[in-house]
């Protein structure tokens, strides 16, 4: 099982002493929150894309290469890549170039993204966001499998005769996860595909997930890519950790209180026993995140939003730290015990190269070559 | 004997309330009509007030803490409603229309809906008509024709012989025959039903 963390990139105030980083202290907190996550022994680390403040990663594949030029192991992703407002053309270069800078420690989430006024900055309307995302994708998958493509389609210029360069690395296109909240017709295009799923698990109740989770396995058996059981699934998280319950509540609401998701609205109380969120000693979201398991099934990616709402970033390190040392070894070994040995890990770069030798392979025995 | 519910919906913020009072009256009218006609009722009763906290909460959140999903819910899943505010500043309270803000799209389309208002002078009475009207008939709800203010002089004096009560018998005579014309509700709607193929999708056909 792969355990990461995922950043909104979010420049928010911090309301215990009122300091607001800079936008450069902010992308520089952002890379040393994932270069942190690989000495601690995390597996991912996923920025979002904005294009409105006050957010900051515009730029994903910039800010990943920097990033995974200074890491071995970690595996860089997004969450999520805005699918409908940027061009698969250039989705489609931008993260081949990546692969093979990164040696194939990339992947990506796909979002719609849900600010209407985004949508007419790149073009695009948010009405079309279900139709664009459709697209937009069915296009970039192709231009990722297919050498030369000729496509016409509602919302960009049609190709002829279009190579997108450099081709993935190895021949094998970056793994894709789709990511949702409760857009059924998105399971369904994960089920399409055979790609993953990724539920956001943060903002609403565990029952949204269910029931997205549910679907997208169903329609991933439909579509014959395995049993209900082996379609790939990741979630989302968030939780704040100090050695003692009380610290991490007393150190942790007034950030919950001014969040800009969720500030002035639900008490702490009332958001921890309605959403995911976990404000507490280590076994407590050792125990939630464990519990995650009995309305989603195994699954295979872990991500935990820890840097939003101002928390600082010496914070945010500490939360890195425990992670680290007390609560991921546990959930890995614990995870991993409890998963039926017919539930496949998530793709990596080599998993999904030694996948495609092997299809070849079989090809060529059947041949008799 | 066919079985129908009635969510109650009141908005009224003082306990005792004088709009849970007229939303009860209300009630009690509707079932005994649709009784009348055969009709097994239940009523469920909708406080608003109780849910007041939540009700911004989702505003803010996008959610509905489940105390309030389990009130949406009754609404969205009734046969009929049955629904009364206070009239503030010449229409519905915030409280009134911020509930009816998180009630799902489409959940109240073709719903038989009785309203009621009450107020400190009967020269508020037509909030009902230029406020509470308008804001149904965008959700595409039927609303019966007559609609009931209670206005203080209604509850003093002429009792239960008065003019209230003959507009409650009315309004209730109303939205019992719409109830009753109607097949039972079906239930409500599953937000997270796939009502599309994939294929429709790919070939950029609009399921809606």
């Amino acid at each position: 099982m792969q355990f990461g963390v995922f950043t909104v990139g979010d420049v928010t105030l911090d309301p215990t002493n009122g300091r607001l980083p800079s936008e450069r202290e902010r992308i520089k907190a952002m890379v040393a929150i994932a270069l942190k996550a690989e000495e601690v022994g995390l597996d991912v680390f996923a920025t979002g894309e904005h294009h409105n403040p006050p957010f900051v990663p515009s730029s994903p594949t910039t800010m990943l290469g920097y990033i995974a030029a200074r890491t071995e192991r970690l595996l860089l992703s997004t969450s999520t890549t805005l699918i409908t407002t940027n061009d698969p053309v250039k989705i489609a270069e931008d993260y081949a170039m990546l692969q093979h800078l990164a040696d194939g420690r990339v992947d990506l989430m796909m979002g719609r993204g849900n600010t209407g006024p985004v949508y007419p900055w790149f073009g695009q309307d948010i009405r079309n966001g279900i139709p664009l995302a459709i697209e937009n994708y069915d296009l970039l998958h192709r231009l990722w499998r297919e050498d030369v493509v000729d496509w016409k389609g509602r919302f960009r210029t049609p190709l002829q005769s279009f190579t997108s360069t450099p081709r993935p690395l190895d021949g094998v296109p970056p793994f894709v996860w789709h990511g949702s909240i409760r857009s059924p017709e998105i399971a369904e295009q994960a089920a399409y595909y055979g790609d993953g799923f990724f539920a956001n698990h943060i903002f609403w109740p565990k029952e949204h997930t269910q029931r997205m989770v549910g679907l997208y396995r169903q329609r991933f058996a439909h579509y014959r890519h395995g049993s209900p059981e082996q379609a790939i699934v990741g979630l989302g998280g968030q939780v704040f950790i100090r050695r003692n319950s009380q610290d991490a509540v007393r150190e942790f609401r007034p950030y919950f209180d001014n969040a800009p998701v969720y500030g002035h609205g639900p008490s702490l109380e009332e958001f921890t026993s309605q959403t995911p969120l976990t404000v507490g000693s280590p076994q407590q979201v050792i125990d939630r995140t464990l519990g995650f398991r009995d309305y989603v099934g195994d699954y295979q990616r872990q991500l935990f939003l820890i840097d939003h709402a101002g928390l600082p970033l010496k914070t945010v390190l500490e939360q890195l730290d425990i992670l680290g040392e007390e609560v991921v070894p546990v959930l890995r070994k614990e995870f991993d015990s409890l998963r039926p040995a017919h539930v496949p890990e998530a793709p990596t770069h080599a998993s999904l190269v030694a996948a495609r030798d092997a299809v070849a392979d079989r090809t060529d025995a059947e041949a008799g070559r | 004997m066919t079985r129908r519910t009635l969510a109650v919906v009141s908005a009224g913020l003082g306990q005792p309330s004088s709009t849970r009072l007229l939303a009860d009256q209300l009630a009690a009218a509707t079932r005994d009509e649709l009784v009348r006609r055969g009709t097994e009722v239940e009523l469920r009763p909708v406080d608003l007030r109780e849910h007041a906290h939540d009700v911004v909460n989702h505003l803010l959140t996008g959610f509905p803490a489940p105390a309030l999903r389990e009130a949406l819910d009754t609404v969205a899943g009734a046969d009929g409603l049955i629904a009364v505010t206070p009239i503030f500043n010449a229409s519905y309270n915030g409280l009134f229309k911020s509930f009816f803000d998180v009630v799902e799209k489409d959940a109240l389309v073709d719903r038989p809906v009785l309203i009621g208002a009450t107020g400190g002078t009967a020269r508020h009475s037509l909030a009902l008509e230029h406020a509470v009207r308008p804001m149904f008939a965008y959700l595409r709800a039927l609303v019966v024709p007559t609609a009931v203010f209670a206005a203080p002089e209604d509850w003093s004096g002429e009792g239960a012989d008065g003019a209230l009560r003959a507009r409650i018998r009315r309004a209730a005579a109303e939205l019992a025959d719409q109830v009753d014309r109607r097949p039972a509700a079906a239930g409500v709607a599953d937000p997270f039903a796939l009502t599309t193929s994939f294929e429709e999708l790919l070939a950029g056909r609009d399921p809606a």
